[in-house]
């Protein structure tokens, strides 16, 4: 259809705004950010090019190091344990339950809140003088330990388990979208077949649900790299460095620290590490749409 | 049939609770407990007294409820250095929210329709530089656009963070209501052009008025974003428009001497309260919202 | 191969407050093809599934090969089953789909693949085997999904609707290959469709069905011939039966009145003793004959438009109390529009209606 020049310049100019904001704001502040990260700005930006100095230099600090491993932990776990989770609580109310709505909405209400609210009710439920471990040993175990939040080693876990409470029932309601899908028919297909059920969810309904596993996968990733609020909430990093994530290295040397150039270039890593993710996803979804 | 000369199980006229429904009903019903658990938790402490807290059980009722706790936290709670309560704190977010989800719905549904029904040249590449960008973390963008707010004189303001709010949904709005057009019979946009109607036209008095359901979602999806947000907040909005997640955290985490656990979690619930009202208001709305923002791309 | 034959016996299924099938009997024997046919809501894709044991009766017995098997779970029935929508599992190869339920079963290897390769060389098959499904066009699908039905050597073979989502020209050629494959199995079929023609061409007998009830189980050539009420005459056939009100006037000859023309009924077989009463005339295009205006049983009509249809030409008359109705006549019809015909309407070919009840008189 031809387009009347007026209409066409409307559309153009209702488009300006988007463009505005791609070009300045996503290509000029990536392309800006990635080139502070090869300068030596400390509390200002400069333009003293100094190479991958301060790649050099993230990755000798300490707590650079402790945030990767963190992330490292914390999203293989969190995405592991909130994809199984969420299916399976899909699989449970997709067998004709009762009061169905009622148990969807417990499972996914605290995608409804915020970081900062979940962590702050994780910290203290797991406070260990009045937290659960409290409550376990008022019931008689005497001998309960449960202060994973207050030990180095073990406070990342408290994070991943705040935020598999978090996330779970988003996998659940994308999963349940994904099995609702499927032909009622191949249900009885499987019957005739005499397929016990867990085979039949083994065998034909995950392999048909791959689109859902990698939306969610993706999803739940790239909140991965974005782990800061519930870290600032939940342990503030502690104790010690103990739970520092990536994200927060960036805002503490970006706001605290003034070392912009370092800041920068955890910036840049992480932005690095996204692109890895989410290329291949990518790629997949436009083959996938070619082939159709 | 190698089954013909077994004997057939007996007649079980009610299959409703076999031993496997039985387990069903017991995973649902235990899960269903590690989710309710942090929200029973947050409501029996916040109206706990401090005593009660310290001595009695984490999970046990209040002996005796009081909203105290609950008043402090609105009221006198301190954040940092001043002792206003979290009250300014929701105001905050809520001077924040409105403009923020008005003007990037606006904006948003703006982009989409012009996305998904007028074939602009380019507008396939804008569209996928959206989605893919959509997935970087805002702290890669977040010092250079600190850099140019104070250059323009805004600095962390109201105004700042009400567009930045804009920028950061514009691609999940845009997909949103772009998807949303498309998937609407392209005849109709066809003939409002045959009727002569011109481009904003079309926007104002057809697609809008048609794409209400989007807009709830919109809504629903922007509206709990932008109050659960904290980074842009904490970031952008200025010491004056803090918004109630950076104040909650405050409360919280920068109390010094003994810390009132009760306020604690008043504040926090009062600062979750609003997200769970649309949530369980808005019910598969918001589901919807999840769905239709989940599938980027 | 066993043949089963399937015995339901006052069979009652609902749904909630729903009743969807109320004491319905039906015998089917071993080695026949019937064919449940009706609209949709009429209950025939309920009794299907039911016979599978996907579905839970409510009273009643249902008896497969000489078995109880009312409350037996699918796989224990004897029964295979093929599904509109193919219902094949997409992740799977087309051997795998057949050789799926087999294998989980715990039927020996080289036994299956005989009954794989069996299965494949009647429907040829063979060259797709390693194909996934997404890979196959909907024809193909529906074979695989046939085949891995046949590889369940099963008494009954059950189909619900299973060309209803090809297109004409494929559901033409799959309902031969159905038909041979019956033809060489001589297995037990029980075939759901909505469509006449294919009910027609396949069954041994047809029940056709409405509003949960079976109106008429018969062969398809007494179906055709003698609908035992308005509803199966008026949903099967195409183009559709004429239907002519009037009243049957037993003033000395036995006749049928309509406006001013009257009809002898001498060669009609009366089902009772006719009595004087409002009825309805049903007779099909082609039984209706052209003939010499001097012709005693003639009736002039006056053609309103002609359909070409290839083989034969379909014409829509009217007769002078604006009574409409089509008749088929060869394509060689030499038939204008506004012209005037004499037909005759033999009376061994009609049936006859009650006004009210809709039985055949």
């Amino acid at each position: 259809m031809r387009l009347s020049l007026n209409s066409r310049i409307s559309a153009i100019t209702a488009l300006l705004p988007a463009l505005l904001v791609m070009l300045v704001v996503y290509i000029g502040a990536t392309g800006w950010t990635v080139w502070m990260s090869l300068t030596n700005s400390r509390m200002l930006p400069n333009n003293n090019f100094v190479g991958l100095r301060q790649y050099e230099m993230l990755f000798g600090n300490d707590r650079w190091i402790t945030s990767v491993h963190n992330i490292v932990i914390y999203g293989v776990l969190f995405v592991s344990l909130a994809l199984s989770i969420g299916f399976l609580l899909a699989v449970a109310i997709d067998q004709r339950v009762r009061a169905e709505d009622t148990i969807r909405s417990i499972y996914l209400y605290p995608y409804s809140m915020s970081f900062v609210v979940t962590g702050l009710v994780w910290q203290w439920l797991l406070n260990p003088t009045l937290g659960i471990q409290h409550v376990l040993r008022s019931w008689g175990f005497e001998g309960a330990t449960f202060d994973w939040i207050v030990r180095p080693e073990t406070a990342i876990y408290c994070l991943v388990i705040a935020g598999v409470w978090q996330a779970s029932g988003l996998v659940m309601a994308i999963m349940l979208a994904g099995l609702r899908g499927v032909d009622e028919e191949i249900w009885k297909a499987t019957r005739v077949d005499g397929l016990p059920k867990w085979r039949v969810y083994v065998s034909i309904i995950i392999p048909m649900m791959g689109a859902s596993f990698a939306t969610a996968a993706v999803l739940l990733s790239t909140g991965v790299v974005r782990l800061y609020d519930l870290s600032v909430a939940m342990t503030n990093g502690g104790p010690g460095i103990a739970s520092e994530v990536p994200a927060k290295f960036v805002m503490d040397h970006l706001f605290e620290r003034a070392n912009i150039g370092l800041a920068t270039a955890a910036a840049t890593t992480m932005l690095i590490t996204v692109i890895a993710v989410v290329a291949p996803y990518f790629y997949w979804r436009t083959r996938k749409g070619e082939m159709r | 049939m190698t089954a013909a000369a077994q004997p057939l199980p007996a007649a079980r006229r009610s299959k409703r609770m076999t031993p496997a429904r039985w387990g069903l009903y017991a995973f649902i019903f235990i899960t269903a407990l590690y989710f309710l658990l942090p929200l029973y938790v947050m409501v029996v402490t916040s109206l706990k007294p401090m005593a009660e807290i310290r001595q009695g059980n984490l999970l046990a009722l209040p002996v005796a409820p009081s909203i105290d706790a609950w008043v402090k936290a609105w009221t006198s709670a301190c954040t940092g250095l001043t002792c206003q309560g979290i009250k300014i704190g929701f105001l905050n977010s809520l001077r924040i929210l409105v403009p923020s989800v008005v003007i990037s719905i606006l904006v948003g549904s703006l982009t989409g329709y012009a996305l998904s029904l007028w074939r602009v040249r380019g507008g396939n590449i804008l569209f996928g530089t959206m989605m893919v960008v959509a997935f970087i973390p805002y702290q890669v963008f977040i010092y250079p656009l600190v850099r140019v707010f104070s250059f323009t004189g805004l600095g962390q303001s109201l105004l700042t963070i009400v567009i930045i709010h804009t920028i950061f949904g514009l691609p999940t709005m845009t997909l949103l209501f772009r998807n949303y057009f498309a998937s609407l019979p392209v005849e109709l946009f066809k003939a409002a052009r045959v009727d002569g109607a011109g481009f904003y036209q079309i926007y104002a008095r057809i697609m809008m008025p048609m794409a209400t359901p989007m807009i709830v979602v919109a809504v629903i999806l922007q509206t709990t974003g932008i109050w659960n947000d904290f980074i842009l907040g904490l970031v952008f909005a200025g010491r004056d428009n803090l918004p109630m997640t950076v104040q909650l955290n405050n409360i919280v985490n920068s109390t010094q001497g003994e810390r009132a656990y009760n306020v604690d979690m008043a504040a926090t619930l009062l600062t979750a309260l609003l997200p769970l009202v649309v949530y369980f208001g808005s019910g598969r709305w918001f589901v919807r919202g999840i769905a239709a923002g989940a599938v980027k791309g | 191969m066993q043949k089963s034959n399937v015995d339901i016996r006052s069979l009652q299924i609902g749904f909630g407050g729903l009743k969807v099938l109320e004491n319905l009997n039906l015998n089917v024997e071993a080695s026949e093809f019937l064919v449940l046919l009706g609209p949709s809501g009429c209950g025939k894709s309920t009794l299907l599934n039911a016979i599978a044991g996907l579905i839970d009766v409510r009273g009643g017995e249902i008896h497969i090969g000489g078995r109880d098997v009312t409350w037996a779970e699918p796989k224990d029935r004897g029964i295979a089953m093929v599904f509109q929508s193919y219902a094949l599992y997409p992740r799977m190869s087309v051997r795998r789909n057949m050789s799926f339920g087999l294998s989980v079963a715990g039927t020996p290897r080289d036994e299956i693949e005989r009954r794989v390769g069996e299965a494949a060389r009647m429907l040829q098959l063979n060259s797709l085997l390693d194909r996934r499904p997404s890979e196959l066009s909907g024809g193909q699908r529906q074979r695989v999904a046939i085949g891995r039905a046949l590889v369940r050597h099963a008494g009954v073979y059950l189909f619900d609707e299973p060309l209803s989502n090809l297109d004409a020209q494929l559901r033409a050629e799959l309902r031969v290959e159905i038909k041979r494959l019956h033809a060489r199995l001589g297995a037990t079929m029980i075939y759901v469709t909505h469509d006449q023609i294919e009910a027609l061409t396949l069954a041994d007998r047809i029940a056709v069905m409405q509003g949960g009830v079976i109106q008429q189980l018969d062969t398809p050539k007494k179906i055709y011939r003698e609908p035992v009420n308005r509803f199966v005459a008026s949903f099967v056939g195409s183009p559709a039966m004429n239907f002519i009100p009037g009243r049957i006037a037993r003033d000395g000859e036995t006749g049928f009145i309509a406006g001013a023309n009257r009809l002898g009924l001498n060669g009609y077989a009366f089902r009772g003793l006719p009595t004087d009463a409002p009825a309805v005339l049903g007779i099909r295009p082609e039984h209706i004959e052209l003939t010499a205006s001097d012709d005693p049983s003639a009736v002039s009509a006056r053609v309103e438009m002609v359909e070409p249809m290839g083989a034969d030409t379909l014409i829509w008359c009217r007769l002078a109390d604006n009574t409409a109705f089509s008749f088929r006549h060869d394509a060689d019809a030499q038939v204008c529009v506004g012209d005037t015909l004499n037909v005759r309407f033999p009376a061994e070919a009609l049936s006859l209606f009650d006004e009210i009840s809709g039985q055949r008189l």
